[in-house]
């Protein structure tokens, strides 16, 4: 593989609180190559949209990306002025958020918004921005996109919308995409059409892709990696088939479990037991102790560390399954 | 559109009537004009010439009926005190009021919106809890209070300003204004700013609350993630959707002080219709009350078209129903 776009090391994210310190981001690390698409899973409040938002810097107070770097075609973003962080951010690493009803600005049209994208990055005059706009639309699927980018966004319905954030974020030829959850508002055709159209898209450009989701089938279809994210941690890394086929972590083991296809017909699901833990107070152990089937007294007192499995998986794990490769 | 305006227009009418003829029997109700205007020791025969010439003599229905037919003629009656036309009475004594009302008004939203933006961004900030803790004490102490400790500050002890009175004017399109001279200047800036007061700290807790909640949305965020440069997410992304309250507010405000900005007439000696109100209620000058009400319905149904048609300015989602309403 080709030097990686984004290559992101021991990334640390934490919040002030009241009650004391959140680490919502642990010792994050992985690396997207060109045209490759990381599926980033886990539930809610598993720290995967903060590690998106903490790569384009956009982490509000009380929060603050702690340690780690995070390394953009070979520059880190940690040590990038505030003005050279807004000239990357849209330009080179494009976002696109999950509820497309709400990431559009209501009370501007869709043209405004997106040629002020286009403009605070590239010295174009309003009518080529504008050429620019209508043509990223028309690559979308969206129909007459000239007509419909003078629309207003409540003008529009939610799979338009999302097309339309799509088409913003594809504009201006990223070099890294994070889509945080961006199909999961839609109902599934619009879903499907939405993936294949951006998977197809991708490829031509070889534009990397970040994508969070808590959907493990959207991944196992879209993804050639993906990492497991539990309470700040990613637990388990890999390829996306040998992952899948053969989960490691317990934690794995259990969201592929209560996939209700993964079963047999008229079998029980299994759900994981319990909740996510609370970040203010983690157990001293791995995190996920308190949910394993596995838990033993090692779990409950020390924090495993991240373990290469060799074939570029790594685990976080002191009973992990067997993995044949 | 055109549909909309006469039916506005329609609704202005039928208001002006009622009102019209509220005032016309409540203020006959109140007390008899010719015992205050007739000078007591002018004999009889002189009174009731007087009372002849105003119309006094005839029963209020009749005096009413009178009334109608003069307004078909755009004639709202004769002030008793000033033996001239109620309307042109009204007329002469409006341009000063207005010129005090717009610049106070102006100052409010010149002042009031940065304020506001800032305490509501940031909430945290010392200077944001100095302005949130002026604008309490800008609504809460009484507005003639206020215009004293004006006084008493820049004309008495600083002698910077003159305490009253209107200054110096000149005609603009035939209208006698303030504000084109430095001497009418001087004498409106105080005015004007016992009128802001109040008013500023309106629109500073509207801007402050809408910012701090506008702040938060996702099409925020998501303009920073395009790399939008932080004025434009500011005065564009933020600022266009926290205007409805404010203009709304400000619609009404401009209403109120126009029609009653009494206090600060009284209290700076500024020759508007406030004042003249007050002084016609005092002796019963009923054409000049009711002509002067009539004015004042017309001009909250002119501010309140001008607010809805900033509203669908400002707002697409209200366009597509204002063709209906």
């Amino acid at each position: 593989m080709s030097d990686p776009v984004l290559s992101v090391r021991n990334l640390v994210t934490q919040f002030e609180t009241r009650a004391g310190i959140v680490t919502a981001v642990d010792d994050v690390s992985f690396d997207v190559g060109p045209g490759e698409v990381l599926g980033l899973v886990g539930e809610s409040g598993s720290g995967k949209t903060i590690t998106g938002f903490s790569i384009l810097g956009l982490i509000d107070k009380p929060g603050r990306i702690a340690g780690g770097q995070i390394v953009l075609n070979g520059q880190d973003l940690r040590q990038l002025s505030p003005p050279d962080l807004h000239k990357l951010r849209g330009d080179r690493v494009a976002m696109i958020f999950q509820d497309p009803m709400m990431t559009l600005n209501p009370v501007l049209r869709i043209d405004t918004q997106m040629i002020e994208t286009i403009r605070a990055h590239r010295d174009v005059s309003k009518a080529r921005a504008r050429e620019m706009a209508i043509e990223a639309l028309g690559l979308v699927g969206i129909p007459s996109p000239a007509e419909r980018v003078r629309t207003y966004p409540h003008e529009m319905s939610g799979g338009m919308r999302q097309r339309v954030v799509i088409a913003i974020a594809l504009m201006l030829e990223p070099d890294l995409i994070i889509a945080d959850e961006p199909t999961t508002a839609l109902d599934v055709t619009i879903q499907s059409q939405i993936l294949s159209e951006m998977q197809k898209l991708l490829a031509e450009r070889q534009t990397a892709l970040i994508w969070v989701t808590h959907d493990l089938t959207v991944v196992a279809g879209l993804a050639h990696r993906v990492a497991v994210m539990y309470a700040g941690k990613i637990v388990e890394q890999g390829p996306v088939d040998a992952l899948l086929d053969h989960p490691a972590h317990p934690y794995t083991q259990g969201l592929i479990a209560s996939i209700p296809s993964s079963v047999p017909r008229g079998q029980r699901l299994v759900p994981i037991k319990g909740m996510t833990p609370s970040l203010i107070n983690l157990p001293k152990g791995c995190a996920f102790a308190p949910r394993c089937p596995k838990t033993s007294d090692q779990c409950l007192s020390a924090r495993p560390e991240q373990e290469n499995l060799g074939s570029a998986r790594t685990l976080r794990c002191f009973h992990p399954s067997e993995v044949s490769s | 559109m055109l549909a909309y305006l006469i039916r506005r227009f329609g609704q202005a009418f039928l208001v002006m009537a009622v009102m019209a003829a509220i005032v016309f029997f409540g203020l006959y109700a109140v007390g008899n004009p010719v015992d205050l205007l007739i000078n007591p020791e002018a004999d009889l025969a002189e009174q009731e010439e007087t009372i002849r010439r105003l119309g006094l003599d005839k029963p209020v229905h009749v005096q009413f009926g009178y009334f109608l037919g003069g307004l078909t003629q755009g004639d709202l009656g004769t002030s008793f005190v000033h033996n001239r036309p109620a309307l042109e009475l009204i007329l002469s004594r409006l341009p000063a009021t207005l010129e005090l009302a717009f610049l106070g008004i102006l100052l409010a939203v010149i002042l009031g919106i940065p304020l506001g933006m800032i305490a509501g961004l940031k909430p945290d900030a010392p200077y944001s809890k100095v302005i949130m803790t002026g604008s309490v004490i800008g609504f809460s102490t009484p507005n003639f209070w206020q215009g004293l400790m004006l006084i008493m500050l820049f004309a008495v002890f600083l002698g910077w300003l003159p305490a009253g009175g209107r200054g110096e004017t000149v005609d603009l399109f035939g209208i006698p204004v303030s504000f084109l001279t430095w001497d009418g200047l001087g004498h409106l800036i105080l005015p004007a700013i016992n009128v802001a007061i109040f008013k500023m700290s309106l629109v500073i807790r509207l801007t402050r609350a809408g910012a701090s909640e506008v702040a938060l949305q996702d099409y925020v965020k998501y303009a920073r993630a395009r790399g939008l440069s932080p004025a434009r997410v500011l005065g564009v992304h933020i600022l266009k959707n926290i205007m409805i309250p404010v203009v709304t507010v400000l619609g009404l405000e401009t209403g109120n002080v126009i029609a009653f900005a009494v206090v600060t007439e009284t209290v700076f000696a500024w020759p508007g219709i406030g004042k003249l109100l007050i002084d016609s209620i005092g002796l019963l000058d009923r054409p000049v009350v009711v002509a002067y009400l009539m004015l004042t319905v017309f001009l909250f149904v002119m501010i309140n078209l001008v607010v809805d048609i900033a509203y669908s300015i400002l707002d697409p989602r209200v366009r597509v129903k204002r063709g209906k309403s």
